[in-house]
């Protein structure tokens, strides 16, 4: 049986976290994939602080995770309840609709 | 196990044609992390993501999903052209990063630790100090969510003309002199 190390769970991380960046490239046009992958980064950090906070004995980084999940979760909130509004405006979801700013 | 299920999970989010097919990848991914915090020795984070993400997050991205009825195709026209720079990206930043995590430096001789008391679960532990050295963060973080609730309210909340409602200013502002006129009804004459 292969021995788990804390260097296989910072991997795992690392993967996790350029999926979520992958995610952000290639899904430019749509906005929720684009929070869905903003999710997966989230993930992959919260899985690099309790991996840290295990193995060093430390429970900050458990308590740090809580924190993170805290703000992911009202960052989700806020961010559907904007593309909401948008939706209601526009009718679309698209990045690419988002130019009223736009000079 | 659970990694290379997360690892499929992650792909599957994020190359899914239909976003409804995304969330679910999401939650299996979401499930399988908690698996892997609770082999960790982090029963309660583990149940908090189940709780939190699965619970509320994936339903709210579902609902909002299933409320905003979209083309869905159109949004995938934009898939291949930014492939390559994507591929480049990621490629570049994961060998970095496997690099970083792999050299040793954060000692890999550590065995997986149950933690150091015995007899007292993870979550008294995390209770303890989450109760004591970080009472202003817990109340800050509760902050967060108070601010969160009453933005996304205010964001999606809209005045609607066609129901009745009751306006409550307007009734307590109300004069007597504005409602009712006082008339001395001569005898044999109507009023006017």
């Amino acid at each position: 049986m292969l021995h788990v190390g804390m260097t296989h769970f910072l991997i795992l991380a690392a993967i996790l976290f350029v999926i979520g960046i992958m995610g952000i490239f290639i899904n430019r046009k749509n906005i929720i994939v684009i929070l869905m992958s903003l999710e997966l980064m989230l993930l992959a950090v919260n899985i690099n602080m309790v991996t840290f906070s295990v193995y060093l004995h430390d429970l900050g980084g458990q308590i740090f995770t809580f924190f993170i999940l805290t703000v992911a979760a009202a960052e989700v909130a806020i961010g559907l309840a904007i593309l909401t509004v948008f939706f209601r405006n526009r009718g679309s979801v698209e990045t690419d609709d988002v130019n009223t700013m736009k000079g | 196990m659970f990694a290379i299920m997360l690892c499929i999970a992650g792909l599957g989010v994020i190359t899914a044609k239909n976003p409804m097919y995304c969330v679910l990848f999401l939650i299996f991914a979401f499930f399988n992390t908690a698996g892997l915090f609770i082999l960790m020795g982090a029963e309660f984070l583990g149940l908090l993501l189940i709780m939190v993400y699965v619970g509320a997050v994936a339903v709210m991205f579902l609902f909002v999903i299933m409320t905003i009825n979209i083309n869905f195709a159109v949004l995938k026209e934009g898939f291949t052209p930014y492939l390559p720079l994507a591929g480049i990206v990621s490629l570049v930043l994961l060998i970095e990063v496997i690099a970083a995590a792999s050299s040793g430096l954060f000692g890999g001789g550590m065995n997986i630790g149950v933690p150091a008391e015995e007899g007292v679960s993870n979550i008294v532990l995390l209770g303890t100090v989450l109760f004591t050295n970080y009472v202003l963060p817990f109340q800050m973080a509760g902050l967060i969510l108070l601010i969160a609730m009453v933005g996304a309210i205010i964001l999606t909340h809209r005045q609607r003309k066609d129901v009745k409602k009751q306006n409550i200013p307007e009734q307590i502002s109300r004069k007597v002199e504005d409602c009712i006129e006082i008339v001395k009804v001569k005898t044999g004459k109507g009023i006017k």
